[in-house]
Order: structure tokens, then C-alpha cells, then sequence
């Protein structure tokens, strides 16, 4: 188990198009992936439970996973698109 | 004959059937079913139908209205996927033993309260994909399919209200116009209704019996007739003919150059209020932007717009305008218009009141803010700036100031920008007359008419009962305008005109005598301002 911590500085937030593209990111890496924001954690792979969390600019998130490699590629991920 | 009068949001005319638009509405039947497995794999069928459907969705809005748009559907799709959606309507199959279509229904409910419960307005607004998704299902489910609506021949669209989803569906052949009771000028419906060059009122008092019957969608003045008379349809008949000949004629415009019959050039620009009426300005072959008012950003939200907000949508304008000249306005926000979070007070006479660079120079951390998105969107295209409501040269200074604070700011944090024109809004009397000075701190003019007319003749343009002592053809206003031009022109500046007399197809010729360099107009106006200076003899 791996994770990493990630302050939010996109303004929209984590809204649906960046939540469809890492639930499908998450999917195709077939690693178990969850997203936690001040206790309350979701399953990175599914849309609906990365919006539950209502994810805005300047919530820090913590990304947990298996997989080292899986988790590095999630960093590049949320540093780039937020 | 009925005849109803509503706001026209796009001008031509259209007589054909009546098409009354209404969303259906599922019965959704709840049954025990005897089988979970035969059921499960019912919802499966459909949700591989669906994801058909949202491809084709897709692609189509891509191809006609531009990627931004098409990627809701993309949402919508990977939302069907959705472990916990699926589980949801799985565990009500297999331990309700209820049909699919009800268990689609119930978890379409179920999440959209989820989300109607969250604090932020986005994710509230979230509940509607789902309650979507789910009623695209339960659609496929029960054979009835909302989207794959088909009706034989041409017809006028009447409803309630059309959302985005509604109107991109429909096959463009078969609408010849829009009529709504809500939606506003900018709303889909007015603009598909704009770039397609048909007609659409809204504020209707829309009815159901309409249905069916013949019905004349006049643009022009903003009136529907239902069942007209044989003297009105052929009056409207034969204006039809006319107008249909006059757009035509107009489209084989595009592509020509703005140009006097003895060869003085204008540029012939094309004003703009969000990044989506870019898309249409293109269309009708603008040659720029003249005035992008910028308010949008600031009108549309409860808080100021950040620095990011602004720069990509002053980036998304310039890089759809491909090199072309966009000309940012400042923010032109006042008593006049609202804007709650910045808690102005109200104001006895708020066009003279604390408004637009008043406020900015004030506050110089929202002015910044802007001036630090326009330069750095500047690297995108070949943006302009320029500011409303001046009425000193101390003004000009003062912003030039704060021009070279921000750009210094950008050259330490390294951040790219192009040097790019800077201009004033001419439409204060005071301008106008000291416009010999002004012209040497700037690099153009744009004159405002409506402003300079309301001015200039002490006339409030909100005061119904002033409308006929509202005369912009005033001679003291085209004075002034004249002035203007010729101040500008001996001081360096090239000039434009950017209210509504611009567009005023009766001063064109005076303006070109003038020498005015520049008009900027509504983007359905382009075409026709095209035609009329190309018939000038200058």
C-alpha cells in the first residue's frame, strides 16, 4: 500500500470530466485505487463515488494504492490536470 | 387567426406546421418478476444500447457544436458504468425481484438525491446526468425512445423549454424555427437558431393545441400567427420569398473583402459576449472581435472570476479567432448591473454612477486580476485591450500604470506575453472632446454610441417614456463622432465604432466618409454591413 497527499488547485474542482477520466484511468490499471477526503473514502474506479466526495479547489485528497507504479502514474495525473 | 407577440432572438421567417415539443414522460410500471438472471440481462442489453447511443451523441455534438460540448456524453457514459450505480440496480433485481426498467428508475432517483443533497451547486446540478442516464435506460427499456423523435416534414418547434440535449438531437432539415416560453437570447435554441438563419422568439405563452396547426414565425417583429388568414399568408408568403432571396444573396458575401466601391477597406468586426458567440462571429465571417464585453465572466457567478477563469476564456476566443484581432473590454460592471458580491449600493442614477474603470481603478486587485489574464492569453492570438467609460487623461495614465505593474509582475514570474494594442471606449461627451489628448496615450478608439447617444442628449435609455427623444442620429452625436475620428486619426489612432450604430445601415456611408477605420457589429449584422459598404460609390 502506497499513497500520496494532493492539494486540489484546479478551480472547478475534481468535476465530472477530470472524475470520468481517472475512473477510467484507474479502471484500465486494474489496481484496487481510493480516493480519501477528510475521512470519507472512495473507490477511484467509479464516477459517481469520486463526485460523492464533492471534491473542490483546495481540499487536500490522499490517493492510495496498491501499486507503486499505478500510483505514480495517478500523481502525474492529478498534478497535471489538478 | 391567433397572433402572439414574444421577444424575436433571431430575425427571418418561417410558415410551416406546428411541432409542439414536450419531454415525454415514462410510465414506469413496477412488476415481480419471476427470473433475476433474464432480467439482469435485460438491463445489460440496454445499457449496451445506450453506450451506442452516447457514442453517436457524441461524435454528432463534436461535429456540430465542438468538443467542450460533446464531453458531458462522455460523462454520461462512464456515469452508466458506474460499480455503484450497477450494484444498485442489481441488488433490487435480485432481491426485490422488480423489473429493470423500475430498478432504473429507483437508482436514477436514489443518486440524483445524493447529489441534490451536496453542498456545492456543481455537484448539485449533477442530479440532472443522473436522472439523464437513467431515463435514457428506462427509455431503451420500454421502447420508448425521448431522442429518436422523427416527424416527416419541416416544422416549427414549440415549447416549453429547450435544453442543449433537446435541440442538438433534432435533425437541423427539420426545424424551421423555435418558439419558447422560457430561454433567452443566448440560450442554445437562439443561438442554433442564429448560425442556422432561422427564426426563434422566446417569452411565448406557449400552448399545447398549437399542435398541428399552420403557424407564421415572423422574426422580424417578434409575432407568431396561429391558423393565419389567407391575406396573411400570402402577405407573409411573399415577404418570406423576399427575405429567403435577401439572406442568400448575402451568404455568397462570405469570404469577400469589407471594401468601398473605390477600393477604402474597413474592418468589418463583430461584437461578442461569451466564448460561444465567437463560434457564431466566424460564421458570419467577422474579420475580429471588436468588443468582447468581458461582464460574462463576472455577471454569470457568485464570486469575482479568477485569474484562471478569465485567462481561458479570453485563450479559448483568441485561438477560435485564429489570428484575428479580439478586442478584450475591461469589465463594465455597474449599478446597473448586478453583481451582488461586490456590494455596491444602489444608486439614484447609476449610468452616471460608480461603475466599469471607476470601480477597477478603485479596486485595483480585480483590475489586475483581468490585466493579468488578457496579456497572458495575449501569446494565444492577437488580443487587444481596451477601456470603458474614460472621461480623463489622468485615467489613461493611471491604467497605463497599472498596464506596466502586471507586465513586470509576468517578466518575474517568467510568464510569456506579447506587447498588444491598447485602446479606450469613446462614448462620454468629455472623451469625446478631449479626444486630441487622449489619442496620444493609446493606440485606438472605440466609440460607444449608445452611451455617447444616452450622454450626449440626457436621455435615459431605460426610461420607456424617453424612447422617442432618444435620437442617436442626433447631429450633436454624430458630431461628436466626427471629432472623434479625426482626433484619433491626427494623434495615431486608428478608430472604431462599436455600439449599436455600427450597424445602423443608413449611417454606414456617413461613417466611411468620416473615415471611420473600423465597425464592429452583432455577428448576424456582419453580412448585411458587408453588402451595404461594398455598394458605397467612395
Amino acid at each position: 500500500m502506497a499513497e500520496f497527499q494532493y492539494v486540489i488547485t484546479d478551480t472547478a474542482g475534481l468535476h465530472a470530466r477530470p472524475a470520468a477520466q481517472l475512473a477510467r484511468l484507474v479502471k484500465e490499471t486494474d489496481c484496487a485505487v481510493t480516493v480519501e477526503k477528510e475521512g470519507q473514502t472512495a473507490d477511484a474506479a467509479g464516477v459517481m463515488s469520486l463526485m460523492r466526495l464533492g471534491i473542490k479547489k483546495g481540499d487536500e485528497v490522499t490517493v492510495t494504492a496498491d501499486d507503486p507504479k499505478v500510483l505514480e502514474v495517478l500523481r502525474e495525473f492529478f498534478y497535471r490536470n489538478l | 387567426m391567433e397572433r402572439y407577440r414574444g421577444k424575436s432572438v433571431s430575425p427571418n421567417i418561417a410558415i410551416g406546421r406546428i411541432w409542439f415539443y414536450e419531454k415525454e414522460k415514462f410510465q414506469i410500471e413496477k412488476r415481480t418478476i419471476s427470473d433475476s438472471t433474464v432480467e439482469w440481462k435485460r438491463y445489460e442489453d440496454a445499457r449496451s444500447i445506450a453506450r451506442n447511443q452516447l457514442q453517436e451523441l457524441m461524435q454528432k455534438v463534436e461535429e456540430e457544436v465542438g468538443e467542450m460540448n460533446a464531453a458531458i456524453f462522455d460523462v454520461h457514459a462512464l456515469l452508466m458504468e458506474d460499480a455503484d450505480y450497477n450494484a444498485y440496480i442489481h441488488r433490487m433485481i435480485e432481491e426485490q425481484m422488480v423489473n429493470a426498467e423500475y430498478a432504473v428508475h429507483e437508482a436514477g432517483v436514489h443518486f440524483a438525491e445524493i447529489f441534490t443533497a451536496m453542498d456545492d451547486e456543481y455537484f448539485r446540478a449533477r442530479a440532472a446526468d443522473i436522472r439523464d442516464i437513467s431515463q435514457r435506460l428506462v427509455g431503451i427499456l420500454t421502447d420508448q425512445r425521448a431522442e429518436k423523435v422523427f416527424w416527416e416534414e419541416p416544422m416549427i418547434i414549440v415549447a416549453p423549454d429547450l435544453v442543449p440535449s433537446e435541440t442538438v438531437q433534432m435533425d437541423r432539415s427539420k426545424v424551421l424555427a423555435f418558439v419558447t416560453e422560457k430561454g433567452s437570447v443566448n440560450s442554445h435554441a437562439a443561438i442554433l437558431a442564429r448560425t442556422m438563419n432561422i427564426p426563434a422568439l422566446t417569452s411565448m405563452p406557449v400552448k399545447r393545441e398549437w399542435n398541428g396547426r399552420l403557424g407564421i414565425v415572423d422574426g422580424g417583429s417578434g409575432v407568431l400567427y396561429v391558423d393565419p388568414d389567407l391575406p396573411t399568408l400570402e402577405r407573409m408568403r411573399r415577404y418570406e420569398k423576399k427575405v429567403k432571396k435577401a439572406a442568400l444573396e448575402l451568404q455568397k458575401l462570405k469570404g469577400l473583402e469589407t471594401v468601398t466601391r473605390y477600393g477604402k477597406k474597413i474592418r468589418l468586426y463583430a461584437n461578442i459576449g461569451n466564448v460561444a458567440d465567437a463560434e457564431e462571429a466566424l460564421y458570419q465571417d467577422a474579420e475580429g472581435i471588436g468588443l468582447f464585453r468581458s461582464e460574462f465572466l463576472y455577471l454569470e457567478k457568485n464570486s469575482l472570476p479568477t485569474e484562471e477563469e478569465q485567462f481561458e476564456s479570453y485563450r479559448a476566443v483568441a485561438e477560435k479567432m485564429n489570428g484575428k484581432r479580439v478586442i478584450i473590454r475591461t469589465m463594465d460592471i455597474g449599478a446597473d448591473k448586478q453583481a451582488d458580491y461586490l456590494g455596491l449600493e444602489k444608486e439614484e442614477n447609476p449610468a452616471m454612477g460608480y461603475r466599469a474603470i471607476r470601480i477597477c481603478l478603485d479596486h485595483q486587485e480585480i483590475f489586475r486580476t483581468q490585466l493579468r489574464a488578457i496579456y497572458r492569453a495575449s501569446v494565444y492570438g492577437t488580443i487587444a485591450v481596451m477601456f470603458p467609460m474614460i472621461i480623463s487623461v489622468e485615467e489613461v495614465q493611471e491604467i497605463k500604470k497599472q498596464i506596466e505593474a502586471v507586465k513586470e509582475e509576468l517578466r518575474q514570474e517568467q510568464i510569456p506575453f506579447k506587447e498588444i494594442e491598447t485602446g479606450i471606449m469613446i462614448e462620454t461627451p468629455a472623451a469625446a472632446l478631449i479626444s486630441d489628448e487622449l489619442a496620444r496615450e493609446v493606440n485606438f478608439f472605440s466609440i460607444g454610441t449608445n452611451d455617447l447617444s444616452q450622454y450626449t442628449l440626457a436621455v435615459d435609455r431605460q426610461n420607456p417614456k424617453l424612447e422617442h427623444f432618444f435620437d442617436p442620429h442626433h447631429p450633436a452625436v454624430l458630431r461628436l463622432i466626427r471629432m472623434t475620428v479625426e482626433n484619433g486619426h491626427r494623434g495615431g489612432c486608428w478608430v472604431g465604432i462599436c455600439g449599436e450604430l455600427a450597424a445602423d445601415l443608413t449611417l454606414t456611408a456617413e461613417f466611411v466618409r468620416m473615415g471611420v477605420d473600423e465597425l464592429s457589429v452583432s455577428p448576424p449584422m456582419v453580412l448585411p454591413v458587408r453588402e451595404t459598404v461594398r455598394n458605397i460609390s467612395l
